[in-house]
């Protein structure tokens, strides 16, 4: 500033003018360092599908396999089991699963392309613990008396039924996920890709 | 005082005196000493509840020294060793079986995280008691919440680096809770973890975090919520301002240097500390399944998620608070409103200052309004700490919402009940009961 207090405007301007240039030059320099947070290429690449062998999947038994990192539960459903599903279509949340939770192909009463074969990934839609599998019916397994059989999150106690449906006003907002998966053979599934070769 | 100046040290002629005299020159080393120990004038009358900061200020030392040493043998690595455990896993049961002296450092380490919550609530009590958060010390108090906000950043992050269930499925629940955040949510948690699912991206920030940067931040908290106090002064059991009340050479009455008097006097609370420390490292360090709960003795199983999971004991109350509700708002998730009122519950002690509106800082003065809300308030966290230990249940639920109404009522209702309430005369002079 002059003696008088009079502004050299020219001299504030440039140092305005510095100051925003550094600014902006300070904020581009987190781009890197952000961008880095971000899920790696190779992270990217890891859902690779998986092939599973289901010859020795008794009926009423269940499987799990990892893929992309997450649990993905195959589970040869018993009539008895199944014979639940259409008996719980008022208690659960979305019983026609009309949610894209599940590829076009398992849009259907059972959620599956075979009618006993269930996959389904394990991960609760809530706040993603993996539900432990209640498939006594009754009180046995420390349920309701009128639990039919499913899974019940331990974390906050959503429940779901065989078809991985979960039930109404229970923390988690939507069913269990239907991965993407195919047939090749009669016992052999391929997990994480729609159509062989795709 | 701190800020003031004191004269540079002129030496006396001997070895030790030239050297100070140099130093002193070129580095404020008596000013230093001067304005924050030996003539920083701190009230005469503090009580056991003083003791909690410098314990703090102890712990923080304990866990960067141990800390130090455990990095030596920590391998932040989700990849399973030859044996199919995780590398992270089993570099910490090396350090319990192997490093000779490990198990020891690293219970102090575990014991120090839990004894640095302990002392950290004390010393918040403390000054909501005696009103430490009120004019001129407002800035020392949010220095201090942000403190209380790192501390249990650096908490979260540490607790998931032994690579167990607790820690892998703790970590899953909290980093998704992002998730519920409108629009950004989903990308939000993909940046925390570094991948699709908590995996070895997300266990290697979690490293870095914990060592480096949240210490940094906090150790430089640390020091300004040190250096406000000693701009303003130290309160005191009465709330009372001895600055306003000086001697003839500029000092307060009531006041008396910090070093030596509060220096030896925090050596006995050391003492008693340590002892108390020292019993649940040696005989107790899983504390009762609360400091290290059993579940984290287990690799982590990114396929099967514990039957019970739970924070550890220092996040429950707002763990609680998060599960206590469950109602949609305005179109938006009972998820999101819980992540809001967990953030919430933390964050609204930094506007206490402004929300109390009595006209007396320290709790002997009040009435029996405050009294009553303050103890309610510490029931309520209580309550709230115990029942996020536990399941879900109906009745927790319940109680919990109460429990949350009331925490959240105590803050925002403060500016009425807190001028309502009776008061009585607070004296000139502090006294010594």
């Amino acid at each position: 500033m002059s003696k008088q207090g009079k502004m050299d405007c020219g001299r504030r301007n440039l140092i305005v003018a510095t100051a925003a240039v550094g600014g902006v030059g300070a904020v581009a320099a987190l781009v890197p360092f952000v961008s880095s947070l971000l899920p790696s290429e190779r992270a990217k690449a890891a859902g690779a599908p998986v092939e599973v062998d289901i010859s020795k999947l008794e009926p009423g038994q269940m499987m799990t396999v990892e893929w992309r990192g997450k649990p993905v539960w195959i589970i040869n459903r018993t009539k008895e089991m199944l014979d639940t599903l259409p008996k719980l279509a008022d208690q659960v949340a979305d019983p026609k699963s009309e949610v894209e939770q599940q590829p076009a192909y398992a849009k259907n009463d059972t959620r599956s392309v075979k009618p006993e074969i269930m996959v389904v990934v394990g991960i609760c839609t809530h706040l993603g613990c993996s539900p432990s599998s209640k498939f006594k019916v009754g009180a046995d397994e420390g349920m309701t008396a009128d639990w039919l059989g499913g899974f019940l999150c331990p974390c906050h106690g959503s429940t779901f039924d065989f078809a991985g449906r979960v039930f109404k006003a229970k923390p988690a907002p939507t069913n269990l996920e239907v991965p993407p998966h195919v047939y090749l053979a009669d016992t052999r599934i391929i997990i994480g890709e729609d159509k062989k070769g795709a | 005082m701190a800020g003031g100046t004191f004269e540079k040290y002129k030496s006396d002629g001997s070895l030790a005196g030239n050297a100070l005299e140099w130093v002193d020159a070129r580095f404020p080393a008596t000013s230093l000493w001067k304005g924050h120990l030996s003539e920083y004038y701190c009230p005469k009358n503090f009580n056991f509840w003083y003791f909690f900061g410098s314990l703090a200020l102890l712990v923080l030392v304990i866990q960067i020294v141990t800390g130090i040493f455990l990095v030596m043998h920590y391998k932040p690595d989700a990849a399973l060793n030859a044996s199919g455990v995780p590398i992270a896993f089993a570099s910490v049961e090396y350090i319990m079986r192997d490093v000779p002296g490990g198990w020891l450092i690293r219970y102090m380490h575990s014991t120090g995280a839990s004894a640095f919550f302990i002392v950290v609530y004390l010393h918040m009590f403390r000054g909501m008691l005696y009103g430490s958060y009120r004019k001129p010390r407002e800035l020392t108090w949010l220095f201090g919440v942000g403190i209380f906000l790192v501390l249990m950043g650096e908490a979260f992050f540490g607790y998931l680096l032994p690579w167990g269930q607790m820690s892998y499925w703790g970590a899953q629940v909290i980093v998704n809770l992002f998730g519920a955040i409108p629009v950004v949510g989903n990308d939000l948690s993909i940046l925390i973890r570094g991948d699709f699912v908590v995996g070895d991206a997300t266990l290697n920030r979690f490293f870095s975090f914990h060592v480096i940067a949240f210490p940094l931040v906090l150790v430089g908290l640390v020091a300004a919520h040190v250096l406000a106090l000693h701009e303003t002064g130290s309160n005191n059991p009465d709330g009372i301002e001895i600055k306003a009340n000086k001697d003839e050479h500029g000092i307060p009455r009531d006041g008396i240097p910090f070093h030596p008097y509060y220096t030896v006097k925090d050596i006995v609370g050391v003492v008693v500390f340590l002892m108390v420390f020292s019993l649940v490292m040696f005989f107790a360090p899983e504390g009762g399944g609360y400091f290290l709960e059993t579940p984290n003795f287990y690799p982590a199983d990114p396929l099967k998620t514990p039957n019970h999971i739970a924070p550890v004991w220092y996040f429950t109350p707002y763990y609680s608070i998060l599960r206590a509700i469950v109602w949609n708002f305005f179109g938006l998730d009972a998820k999101f409103w819980g992540v809001v009122a967990m953030g919430a519950s933390v964050v609204i002690f930094a506007f206490l200052p402004w929300l109390d509106r009595s006209p007396v800082k320290s709790m002997r003065y009040r009435g029996p309004i405050s009294k009553v809300m303050l103890t309610l308030f510490v029931i309520c966290f209580f309550i709230l700490g115990y029942l996020g230990t536990l399941s879900p249940s109906p009745t927790g639920e319940l109680v919990s919402q109460v429990c949350t109404l009331f925490y959240f009522g105590f803050f925002l209702a403060m500016p009425w009940w807190s001028r309502m309430d009776k008061f009585k005369p607070v004296p000139d002079r502090v006294t010594m009961k």
